[in-house]
């Protein structure tokens, strides 16, 4: 069996976010970048299923759609203990040229389980991969919160509305992976790092280098408003604030 | 607590720029190793002086002991560049915790990789790079700390074996350690070194209890009465003070670098709190007496940066001498140390309370900055560099 994770390169999630040219792109300047926090956990449980001594998987690959400037990132997943890396040569400004260049290389080289988060913690589109498993014509199945390989079919928890739902599907499928699909990122070790060097990072031409999405502007979400202390005796002074100056009842 | 390990590095002089990426992630792994298995749970283990132990074993699976040992002997083969930046996040955490890594990979594996036999390397490195067993350093005696060349501690050859008397103090995880890097003096007086298994007759490693620094960090002495300690356990060619101040050199070059992680941490700590902290109508850290403490130890912090940067290419390139290193150590402990008071003052009350990093790193630095040479040594090492008249006795 072989395992495909996609990785996406997002900001830190601490990352002061600015906008530069008018508030029409991202301002990339001074960030540090990171594996995908759900992606990251998609590759930890990946190596724990690879890990078990009852399940068959020979390799791990990592794959990432994106410039240059997002190796280190894949460098830290093959570090982590994915066995070989792909890198797809696009910019990929939207969520179809992500999935349609995730696509194009998986035709031609196909794998058993295909883990997407949920979605990236940057654009927070949750569309990749959907929209991947479509263009694949393969079964998909989202918020996936636990996954165990039993033989030929795999066994998931899906998180549903109050409780959880168990099912099972043969492979190959995409997995579309959320909170508690494993527990924690590993973090690499020395060793892990020194044996990245060696692993093999295959650059790709893209399969379609246009978007369809165009983005207009962005804006920051307003500032939240200073906390203001109401006296516990004063109830007649909350509900005056509650009515007119925060118009909530 | 929290307010620690939400940290965010200092860089003004944008250092990241010259780093590797593999650099990089290797500071940033240790640096999440710290924020998992060493923030949460330092101050406990250091108000009740109980060394975290869970943490050789950690440390040994990611790889943090001899981390510039080669494949053949277990270790990863990284740089000295990657050593000094394990050793920033370490100490980033906490100066007992690194202690105990920097005595592990300059003070037993550097040892016994230069000067060991092939049998010794085979025999210990790659334990003690995984962790699996633990090392001390014997060379401060009671009567011999900055002259440790007037050592006592001595033995005799009985053929195929020696037997060794003495007595060593100071010795960071003496009472944890299954062997100790031992040096002592022969018949003719000339110091060598040997591997000394611990447990054996005669051998016994008493705790040093009191202690209000590195509490997270086991000291304790190494008593020798009549120690049989086999011959293939010397050191067969190193001779004289040589081995053990290379071994110290391996050691201070790692603390130089940790010292500035400590530095880092209270930086940190102290410009958080000060953006928060509201008096007289405002955040302190719009105050101009905060400011000169945060825009001072920024200055500081940004050059040791640099010169660390320096010096791990140097000892990279094999051309970072033991003036250099000194001089690195020295300075930076100090300045960690002076921060660490400066910025403790800028939480008030708070600043004295376990809640925040500075008090535990300031009484840790204490030591830091005895310890692998004080202070004043350093400098006499620097003075003698300077004007080539050594002024040590
Ligand atoms: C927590 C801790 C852990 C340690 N771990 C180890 C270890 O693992 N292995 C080990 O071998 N040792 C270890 N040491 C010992 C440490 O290296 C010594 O304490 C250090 O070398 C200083 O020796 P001393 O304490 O005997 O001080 P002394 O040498 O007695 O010095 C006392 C004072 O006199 C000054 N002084 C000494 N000589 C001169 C001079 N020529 N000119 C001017 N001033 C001078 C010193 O600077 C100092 O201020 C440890 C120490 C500590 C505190």
């Amino acid at each position: 069996m072989k395992i495909l994770v996609c990785i996406s390169n997002v900001p830190d999630t601490t990352t002061k976010i600015r906008f530069t040219d008018n508030n029409t792109a991202f301002d990339a300047a001074g960030v540090q970048w990171i594996i995908n926090p759900w992606d990251e956990l998609a590759l930890t449980r990946a190596l724990e299923l690879k890990e078990a001594s009852d399940t068959s998987i020979e390799t791990i690959t990592v794959i990432n759609v994106g410039p240059q400037s997002t190796e280190p990132t894949i460098r830290k997943a093959l570090a982590i203990g994915a066995d070989d890396a792909v890198r797809v040569d696009a910019q990929a400004p939207d969520a179809y040229a992500v999935a349609a260049n995730l696509a194009g290389y998986i035709k031609e080289n196909p794998y058993d389980i295909i883990f997407c988060g949920i979605d990236s913690s940057d654009y927070n589109g949750s569309l990749v991969g959907g929209m991947l498993a479509e263009f694949l014509e393969l079964p998909s199945v989202s918020s996936v919160s636990k996954l165990d390989i039993e033989g030929d079919t795999v066994k998931m928890n899906r998180e549903i509305d109050g409780g959880s739902e168990v099912l099972t599907t043969p492979t190959p499928f995409v997995a579309i992976v959320q909170k508690g699909i494993a527990l924690e990122p590993r973090i690499p070790s020395m060793r892990g790092i020194m044996m990245a060097r060696k692993k093999p990072l295959n650059v790709v031409p893209p399969a379609v280098d246009e978007a369809l999405t165009e983005f207009i502007s962005y804006e920051l979400p307003p500032s939240k408003a200073a906390c203001k202390m109401v006296d516990a005796e004063n109830v007649k002074e909350l509900v005056d604030l509650l009515h007119n100056e925060a118009k909530v009842i | 607590m929290a307010a620690t390990v939400q940290f965010e590095a200092p860089d003004h002089f944008l250092m990241d720029e010259l780093y590797t990426d593999e650099h990089k992630i290797i500071r940033d792994s240790v640096r999440d190793w710290v924020n998992r298995s060493v923030k949460p749970v330092i101050e406990e283990y250091f108000e009740k002086a109980e060394f975290p132990s869970f943490m050789v074993k950690e440390m040994g699976e990611m790889g943090m002991f001899g981390p510039f040992i080669p494949e053949e002997y277990g270790g990863p083969g990284l740089d000295f560049m990657a050593y000094g930046l394990i050793m920033q996040e370490l100490e980033r955490g906490d100066s007992g915790v690194r202690s105990m890594a920097s005595v592990q990979t300059s003070l037993v594996i550097y040892p016994i990789w230069k000067f060991g036999t092939e049998e010794q390397k085979q025999k210990y490195l790659p334990r003690l790079i995984s962790g699996d067993i633990i090392g001390c350093f014997g060379l401060t005696e009671p009567n011999h700390g900055s002259d440790p060349g007037s050592m006592v501690t001595r033995f005799v050859d009985k053929g195929d074996h020696v037997i060794l008397n003495g007595a060593k103090m100071w010795i960071t995880n003496s009472t944890i350690a299954d062997i100790s890097i031992v040096w002592a003096k022969d018949e003719e007086g000339v110091i060598r070194g040997m591997i000394v298994e611990a447990g054996g007759e005669g051998y016994s490693a008493p705790e040093t209890h009191g202690k209000y620094s590195l509490r997270a960090s086991v000291t304790g002495e190494l008593v020798f009465d009549d120690v049989k300690v086999p011959k293939e356990n010397l050191f067969p060619e190193i001779k004289g003070l040589r081995g053990p101040l290379s071994c110290l050199n391996s050691a201070r070059y790692g603390i130089s670098w940790g010292a500035v992680g400590a530095a880092m941490d209270c930086y940190d700590a102290a410009l958080r709190y000060a953006k928060e902290r509201k008096q007289f109508g405002k955040p302190i850290a719009g105050f101009q007496l905060q400011q000169k403490k945060l825009a001072e130890a920024l200055t500081e912090i940004t050059k040791a940066q640099l010169m660390s940067w320096r010096l791990g290419n140097l000892r990279n390139e094999g051309k970072a001498t033991a003036a250099m290193i000194s001089m690195a150590k020295r300075n930076h402990v100090d300045m960690a140390l002076h921060i660490a008071r400066e910025t403790r003052q800028i939480l008030g009350a708070m600043g004295i309370t376990n809640d925040f990093p500075m008090m535990r790193h300031m009484m840790n630095l204490e030591s830091v900055i005895t310890y692998e040479g004080t202070h004043d040594i350093h400098l006499l090492i620097t003075g003698a560099e300077a004007t080539g008249i050594p002024a040590f006795y």
